[in-house]
């Protein structure tokens, strides 16, 4: 059954302490943040979460600064780079670790390096994020 | 009563802040930049309202100004688009704004608390005109997709079940003596009496369909006048699907202190402050520059740049010091000379995803049909809300309203849409709300801010964590070099923050420039 939003669900498991949804997007309403995508479907994964930034061609774009280009991008070449980066961001780039689960990261990061012109031939696997997870940032409150 | 006879009104007020009474954000007025040495230079990087803001101040105090910006606007994230407004994003998908003269969506900021003060004192300084901007409105409708058969309800009969039935469950287990332990004979009377004001019980402590319930909840038949003017009370609905509905979350929403009344916006649109604050300070702007390197070393600070005006060629510019009020998700990306601290602090600070949908329809059905006057009517579905127009009720023709407003997972996945899939996207979703949605449409825009080319994002997003680490750091004037900004404050993704966080780095720089810190 769906509730009104994964957020309210997660303040509800956390306890009343977490209530009211305040939060330090505070015009951003951090408590009207839709429910994070089910799928552990790599393409879908990427349409869902990826794409809003790295473009639906994986080449990113420049204006005042740089989304960087995920075809053709040699720092894909270990698979634990792209996997870092999903699970904790960098600079501009928010953290996905606590969004996606270790499958979810898994089957994104297979994804990317199967397409947009990259040809990687070793998958990663749920195991392999679990281990690279290191402890998650908390969202203000 | 006492200190205000013995001491006059700004006692009072003194006294009343000290108390919690009168307190606003943390503003106390224009920042007091006395005894600036003439020809002294201050580089302000961003024409947003921090920078403006501080280029204004600094400018007034005697200081020698120039502001370097990336668009070729003055404004920053905020700003409004309007019909025939253009808007590229990253990507290269283009829109033309087709609203209708008057009509406008503001893409960023929308709203302003009364307890933002920094930004009001300034909307009074330069003359922006403000209006209320309707938070609550108890006829708008709540969703949830699961609940009530996927129908919205009004805010008043939930706000007024939900407080029914809470109240009645409070007082039974106080008369059932359940709340022995914490609650004392004399407290239980309070507390009986108070469960019957707010949830409307009757004598029996119980919250029933009634005239007296229906005063709060509406009629089924509204009170009338003539022989036939008696009403008929409404329904409420049952206790469990109002508990499960969870629809009570907007309720809890909108009492937060940032949503509370009264809230405002700038008449004709927000960048109506954002024009403000150019009108006095667009005259030392230059627009079009791209920076790339901040350096400074013990005498200046140097910023390179690649000059737009000029087929991007190299420039740069110095002065003796810096204010950059420049997003982090660009400045992460910039060279910027600084101490190992602040260059950690600009690495650590990630930009929220947001979208935002103007819908123009060609009348206000939810006024006209449905008496809905402003306010935000919200839902469980990925647009999470629709806002209906806080200006211009009753008037006859087009009108727009914010067809969904969205952060975290949902944002993400607008963003990947084209700006169609958005609009389109929107009409599906909203419709839930109104089936005039389809035969009402006129056109659409459909903004993501993680596509924005100038910011890259929304509005700083801190962990608790980055907090704890980077803050200060972030905050510290370095050398010669300060950093300014919602990023920079603890109002993070409001104006207000911009407005703080300026007013703050310009007094720290200003005592610093003057050899008083």
């Amino acid at each position: 059954m769906r509730r009104p939003s994964r957020t309210l669900l997660a303040f509800l498991l956390a306890g009343p302490a977490m209530l009211p949804g305040r939060a330090a997007l505070a015009d951003a309403a951090a408590n009207i943040a839709g429910e994070a995508t089910h799928s552990t479907d790599g393409a879908e994964i990427y349409r869902q979460v990826c794409q809003g930034c790295h473009m639906q061609n994986g080449k990113g774009g420049t204006g005042a600064g740089t989304i960087p280009a995920l075809a053709g991008n040699p720092k894909l070449a270990s698979a634990s780079y792209p996997v870092f980066m999903v699970l904790n961001g960098r600079g501009g780039m928010p953290w996905f670790g606590t969004m996606l689960n270790d499958a979810q990261v898994a089957s994104v990061v297979n994804y990317v390096r199967t397409h947009f012109g990259n040809h990687y031939t070793d998958s990663v696997k749920p195991e392999d994020v679990a281990q690279q997870r290191g402890p998650a940032p908390t969202m203000e409150k | 009563m006492r200190i205000g006879a013995a001491a006059g009104s700004v006692a009072v007020y003194q006294a009343m802040t000290r108390l919690g009474h009168a307190a606003g954000t943390d503003f106390r007025g224009s920042p007091d930049l006395s005894g600036a040495k003439k020809g002294t230079t201050v580089l302000v990087l961003g024409a947003g309202l921090a920078g403006m803001l501080a280029a204004y101040e600094l400018r007034k105090a005697g200081y020698s100004v120039r502001v370097l910006e990336y668009q070729n606007r003055s404004g920053g994230r905020n700003f409004t688009l309007r019909g025939g407004d253009t808007l590229t994003e990253l990507g290269g998908a283009t829109q033309h704004v087709k609203f209708a003269p008057g009509n406008y969506i503001n893409p960023g900021p929308w709203r302003i608390p009364y307890h933002h003060q920094g930004l009001l004192h300034y909307c009074k300084l330069f003359g922006v005109q403000l209006e209320p901007f309707i938070q609550v409105n108890h006829n708008a409708l709540l969703h949830n997709s699961d609940s009530f058969g996927g129908k919205p309800q009004r805010y008043r009969d939930i706000m007024t079940d939900f407080s029914g039935y809470t109240a009645e469950l409070v007082a039974k287990s106080v008369n059932q003596n359940k709340l022995d332990q914490p609650v004392t004979e004399d407290e239980k009377q309070d507390l009986l009496a108070a469960m019957r004001g707010w949830g409307l019980l009757d004598k029996n402590y119980n919250y029933v369909k009634s005239d007296f319930t229906s005063l709060r909840r509406g009629f089924d038949k509204p009170q009338g006048g003539g022989p036939d003017g008696a009403p008929t009370p409404s329904t409420p609905f049952s206790r469990h699907d109002i508990m499960k509905s969870g629809l009570w979350e907007w309720l809890s929403f909108n009492m937060t202190y940032d949503m509370q009344t009264t809230m405002f916006q700038p008449v004709g649109g927000m960048d109506m402050i954002g024009k403000g604050f150019a009108k006095q300070v667009n005259d030392l702007v230059t627009h079009n520059i791209k920076v790339t390197k901040i350096a400074q070393d013990g005498s200046g600070v140097t910023v390179s740049y690649l000059d737009n005006n000029k087929g991007g060629a190299p420039g740069e510019a110095k002065a003796d010091w810096c204010v950059c009020t420049i997003p982090l998700s660009i400045l992460s990306e910039i060279e910027v000379q600084a101490g190992a601290p602040m260059k950690a602090a600009i690495q650590a600070v990630p930009y929220a995803s947001s979208v935002k949908i103007g819908l123009e329809f060609k009348r206000r059905f939810w006024e006209q049909d449905e008496q809905i006057y402003g306010g935000i009517s919200f839902t469980n579905q990925p647009i999470s809300q629709i806002s209906y127009p806080s200006t211009r009720y009753f008037t006859e023709g087009p009108a727009v309203l914010l067809g969904g407003y969205m952060f975290g997972p949902a944002a993400y996945a607008f963003a990947g849409m084209t700006p169609e899939e958005r609009v389109q996207e929107a009409l599906k979703q909203g419709s839930v709300f109104h089936p005039q949605y389809g035969s009402e449409f006129s056109n659409g825009v459909g903004v993501a801010w993680s596509r924005m080319p100038w910011s890259l994002g929304c509005c700083s997003m801190w962990s608790e964590q980055a907090r704890k680490a980077h803050y200060k750091a972030l905050t510290e004037i370095d050398g010669r070099l300060v950093l300014a900004g919602e990023h920079a404050s603890y109002i993070g993704c409001w104006q207000e923050g911009a407005i703080l966080s300026s007013v703050s780095a310009i007094t720290r720089l200003h005592q610093r420039a003057i050899g008083a810190a």
